[in-house]
């Protein structure tokens, strides 16, 4: 019996979670694309369409700001025509879509999306798979839409597609490495890898980018500056990560395996109706756990901060405790405005050049990662170090970095100007 | 020729950093988000936009009052000040029209009528509107000025034969026209 209530919870998490939570702020962020795009370019976007209650004999249309759009996106999508190209190779081609969605739903499964319900004296957390390994999780799972896109890429069995596929895989590939090393400085900093446990240490003692209020502050922890000393590795980590994550999702700056302009729609322009939608909903539902995973690991996940999440936890409605939908709320206010500023990016910054990107990727990034290792670790050692040695490692550091840069300098080739 | 020698502009190291041009880019476009949000767009007054952006909101709100005098809209046939026909069914407009979008049955005016001299009236006149160009020939062409642009631009219909203008929509959309037409002249 108890077995069944089990099975039971960890199906309603999986249902609630991954098809009431995650699907839908998909065509919500396609939604706020739209608009948020349009007034960007002091244009309107879709406001118009909404529900038809002319057609049932009232005086006016519905149209709630045009939010009934993706709905009516999505109806279109499923009634077009699923058209085969017959030179494709059609296992795969009809495989890859599949590839792309499915890493993109699981990775859902390690997100704490807020703390702990409370039903009949039992706390259940907010989180599908309560993984002791969360990061390295999403890491492995993430990395595997990529063969989805090459596959799209190769089965579609013509040029641009196949250029789209073999970009990708080496854009994800080199961001790969930025991905997994920005991170070790904040995991090193919480000594755990439990996202859940991160997200409540944050919100005990303070975010990561925001260490104002908990054991966190020095004069609340002895004058222990270390955790405001972090700060430094700490943005110097959160940028390389969310422009990795950039370069993971396929987004705007780094959209080279399917930019329209050069590419005319990348992996997937061989594809139709819902198998085109599915890459678009993987490409949504990979900027969505990225975004997540991004307020999760820097801006305190579903805490409020500020010391309230404690007072937000022991909220409760006739022993049913609350607080976990109010933090689940707080979540998915900050996983949208990471959204936003997504879109703000793509409507913000041009493309890269593939040579720029990999510049970027392997030798800026990936050297800047490495050094901030070494920074973050030197600053949380500094307390049991002692001056001496700090101030020798931080001149070790100095020496490194300049060498480093030094190196770039030396091995940049010159141009010498072109005379007409 | 003179050769010119074209060198790429020194980045200084902020550039090179590129950061700071990116927080100048997201201010910029922010600063048009919030601009269109407040209805503030460069632009937006005088196409009296109704909220977001510099658009005006069609069916709620038209071009009508903007239309420059010049407008070519739907081609209509006028009366004059007594409510005559202008037109002589001279077909030239039918002629030159260049998409062949206007068919004319002329008529004769019988000689009990007190304006038999004018001779000939259409008895059918039709302006296919799914052919018409707007070009605005027929207006050019007209010995008669029988035949006007107006700035009737909405025209709509569920079915072909509903863009086929005849001859009482023609002088419903075209009206009364005023001025001196040469054949109602006694002297001519």
């Amino acid at each position: 019996m108890d077995l069944v209530i089990t099975l039971l919870i960890i199906l309603a998490k999986v249902i609630g979670l991954t098809f009431l939570v995650v699907l839908p702020l998909v065509p919500i962020s396609v939604y706020f694309e739209r608009r948020f795009s349009a007034i960007i370019q002091d244009r309107v976007g879709p406001n118009r369409v909404g529900i038809p209650l002319t057609l049932f004999g009232a005086k006016k249309d519905f149209s709630f700001f045009g939010l009934v759009q993706p709905m009516a996106d999505g109806l279109k999508l499923f009634l077009k025509e699923d058209f085969t190209p017959s030179h494709v190779r059609k296992a795969f081609y009809w495989l890859a879509p599949a590839l792309v969605v499915v890493p993109a739903l699981v990775t859902v499964c390690v997100v704490p999306f807020g703390s702990d319900i409370i039903v009949n004296g039992v706390a259940h957390k907010l989180v599908i798979a309560d993984l002791d390994v969360g990061p390295l999780f999403v890491f492995a799972i993430s990395s595997l839409s990529v063969y989805g896109i090459t596959l799209a890429g190769w089965s579609s069995n013509s040029k641009f597609p196949f250029i789209g596929g073999v970009r990708s895989t080496a854009q994800m590939i080199s961001y790969e490495i930025a991905l997994g090393l920005s991170v070790v400085p904040v995991l090193l900093y919480f000594g755990d890898l439990n996202l859940s446990n991160i997200v409540e240490q944050q919100a005990a003692n303070g975010w990561l980018l925001l260490p104002l209020w908990g054991n966190s502050v020095p004069w609340n922890n002895g004058g222990d500056y270390t955790a405001w000393l972090f700060w430094i590795p700490a943005v110097i980590a959160f940028v390389i990560f969310t422009t990795s994550v950039f370069a993971e999702t396929n987004r705007m700056p780094f959209d080279l395996p399917e930019c329209e302009t050069e590419l005319v729609g990348g992996y997937h322009t061989e594809y139709s109706s819902m198998k085109f939608a599915m890459f678009f909903m993987g490409e949504y539902a990979a900027m969505v756990i990225g975004s997540s995973l991004v307020v999760t690991l820097f801006l305190g996940g579903w805490s409020l901060g500020f010391g309230l999440d404690a007072k937000i936890s022991a909220l409760s409605i006739g022993g049913f405790g609350i607080g976990g939908l109010i933090h689940m709320a707080v979540f998915m206010t900050k996983v949208v405005a990471f959204i936003l500023f997504f879109i703000l990016v793509r409507w913000t910054v041009p493309r890269f050049r593939y040579d720029q990107l990999m510049r970027l990727g392997w030798v800026i990034f990936f050297e800047a990662a490495l050094i901030n290792v070494f920074l973050a670790a030197l600053v949380i050692a500094a307390p049991q170090f002692g001056a001496i040695s700090t101030i020798g490692g931080l001149a070790l550091l100095a020496v490194v970095t300049g060498a480093l840069v030094w190196v770039l300098k030396v091995s940049e080739k010159k141009t010498v100007p072109v005379s007409i | 020729m003179a050769v010119v020698k074209v060198t790429r502009p020194k980045l200084n190291t902020g550039e090179k950093m590129y950061l700071g041009a990116i927080f100048k880019g997201f201010i910029i476009t922010m600063k048009h988000a919030i601009a269109s949000m407040r209805n503030k767009t460069r632009g937006a007054e005088a196409m009296e936009s109704t909220g977001l952006g510099i658009t005006m909101q069609y069916p709620e709100q038209k071009w009508d009052e903007h239309l420059p005098e010049y407008y070519r809209g739907a081609p209509a046939l006028v009366t004059d000040e007594q409510d005559r026909e202008r037109c002589v069914s001279c077909q030239l407009c039918e002629f030159i029209c260049p998409p062949k979008a206007i068919k004319i049955t002329p008529g004769e005016i019988p000689s009990d009528d007190p304006w038999a001299k004018v001779e000939k009236r259409p008895k059918e006149f039709e302006i296919d509107m799914i052919r018409c160009i707007y070009c605005g020939m027929c207006e050019e062409v007209c010995p008669e000025q029988a035949i006007y642009l107006r700035k009737d631009y909405a025209i709509t219909g569920l079915k072909r034969a509903d863009m086929v203008h005849d001859k009482k929509k023609l002088y419903e959309i075209g009206g009364k026209r005023v001025g001196l037409v040469n054949k109602w002249n006694e002297l001519k």
